[in-house]
């Protein structure tokens, strides 16, 4: 538990130190969403429907510009090598950098809200709900998203690799949380909010799972 | 090794699935009856439901050569999982096809969301995508680690996949087993299956040994210097 507090203040300390990149990166996916809006037209019953698509694809793209960064930082100077050979378990750093990963996704989505509100007139009051559901779809998407970026950072044409891997695989993630997020700005007559919640936590549960297992092969081999 | 790499079997076993398969054809397109409602349209249902149940078992087995890899680190398994990737991405696009095909005139539309046809494309997907991160990657053993390690979540995956499109939408009919279609379909479907299966088992045999031969030649050591300068020699006296 102490090697993966470790890690992740290694990997936070890292993000903190390299924040012009995260700016970018929110800037890439404010323009997309400003894209999303212009491909629907004025229609402003069209755009709220739409919206909570919009900002899941958003975060998607960017996100596959903040996982493949996340690792190459690690390739420079062969510092990965270094990491493998403290005394600490792969699974720590997997688990360190896939939490830094998710706060900072998490992050780039709450940022992204105030986006998808002015642009699509989307807004909701449940904030809280809306923040679970922010967590919850950034943790389904950093588990795989680390897992994969440590083998893409490694190879020829690390950035067709890592969107053609992760984007089929998040696929229940995209669904789950683009359904949540609708509700929660649409409304929720029939209270569908909970199993759709339950999904992208199931998904996560699997991926980290699955993530901490084979992590250590992926860069140990 | 070398009796067992010559052998003839995965080229006799596709040649009798290929015959099978002729044979089954012939009976479900000219000997079966016409479906009731549908009529000669059903008549896919004899490639389609076996292309459905062996792409499922290529990948399957996919999935068990990557375990059976990263256990036993044997090459054997590598090439295998190569051989079942390929195979079962190509039934899937089969599979994809073959239901547009049949959906146009039956639901009026080539695709649908429904979540066996979203969960296959996605399939197709996730495991072109292994596909090509093998295409990537130059040392042998991370390339066989890492699609092995992406092969066993991908198939982890296919499960949460068709739940989550299931909830989303659904529209397919249900699924075809020997319960739900009539007995005068059955022989046609059973030997189709058989047909495509011995086709795919001896298709994915042969690429194994292929993979397993392009290994040989990039894990064999280079030539030794001397035999190179040796040959070099020969060439310049033989010039003089």
């Amino acid at each position: 538990m102490r090697d993966v507090l470790v890690a992740l203040r290694k990997d936070l300390l890292l993000q903190w130190r390299g924040r012009a990149q995260v700016v970018a990166i929110f800037t890439f996916g404010a323009a997309t969403l400003l894209l999303f809006s212009l491909a629907i037209g004025p229609d402003s019953a069209s755009l709220r429907q739409h919206a909570a698509g919009f900002l899941w694809l958003g975060l998607l793209l960017a996100s596959t510009l903040s996982l493949a960064e996340g690792f190459e930082r690690e390739m420079e100077e062969q510092a990965l090598e270094g990491l493998l050979l403290l005394p600490a378990s792969a699974r720590a750093l997997y688990f360190g950098k896939a939490i830094a990963n998710c706060a900072q996704l998490a992050l780039l989505g709450a940022a992204l809200v105030p986006v998808t509100v002015v642009l699509y007139d989307a807004g909701t009051t449940r904030l809280l709900p809306l923040g679970g559901v922010i967590l919850l779809g950034t943790a389904g998407l950093s588990a795989p998203g680390t897992l994969y970026s440590a083998m893409t950072a490694q190879t020829r044409g690390r950035h067709t690799l890592l969107p053609l891997l992760l984007f089929p695989l998040v696929v229940p993630v995209l669904l789950a949380a683009v359904k949540a997020t609708s509700l929660l700005i649409l409304g929720d007559p029939m209270g569908q909010l909970r199993p759709w919640a339950s999904l992208l936590a199931a998904f996560a549960v699997l991926h980290w799972a699955l993530g901490g297992l084979l992590f250590a092969r992926v860069v140990e081999d | 090794m070398a009796a067992a790499s010559q052998s003839r079997a995965p080229v006799l076993l596709v040649a009798s699935g290929a015959a099978l398969l002729c044979i089954g054809s012939y009976w479900g397109l000219a000997k079966a009856p016409a479906e009731v409602y549908m009529g000669d349209v059903q008549r896919i249902m004899y490639v389609h439901v076996p292309t459905a149940w062996n792409a499922m078992l290529a990948l399957t087995f996919a999935f068990a050569c990557a375990v059976a890899f990263l256990v036993t680190e044997s090459w054997k398994w590598d090439n295998r999982l190569e051989a079942a990737i390929e195979m079962g991405v190509v039934l899937s696009l089969l599979l994809c096809t073959q239901g547009a095909i049949w959906a146009k005139p039956t639901w009026g539309v080539w695709w649908d969301w429904d979540p066996r046809l979203t969960t296959t494309a996605v399939m197709v997907f996730a495991f072109g995508g292994i596909l090509a991160l093998r295409a990537f990657v130059d040392d042998p053993m991370k390339r066989a680690v890492w699609s092995a390690v992406a092969c066993i979540v991908a198939f982890a995956d296919v499960p949460i996949v068709y739940f989550s499109v299931r909830w989303w939408n659904s529209l397919h009919q249900a699924q075809s087993t020997p319960e739900t279609v009539s007995k005068a379909f059955h022989s046609p479907l059973r030997i189709n299956a058989f047909g495509i299966l011995f086709v795919c088992t001896g298709l994915v045999a042969l690429r194994a040994r292929v993979a397993g031969l392009r290994l040989r030649s990039e894990i064999a050591p280079p030539l030794p210097e001397q035999k190179a300068s040796g040959a070099a020699a020969r060439a310049a006296g033989s010039a003089s």
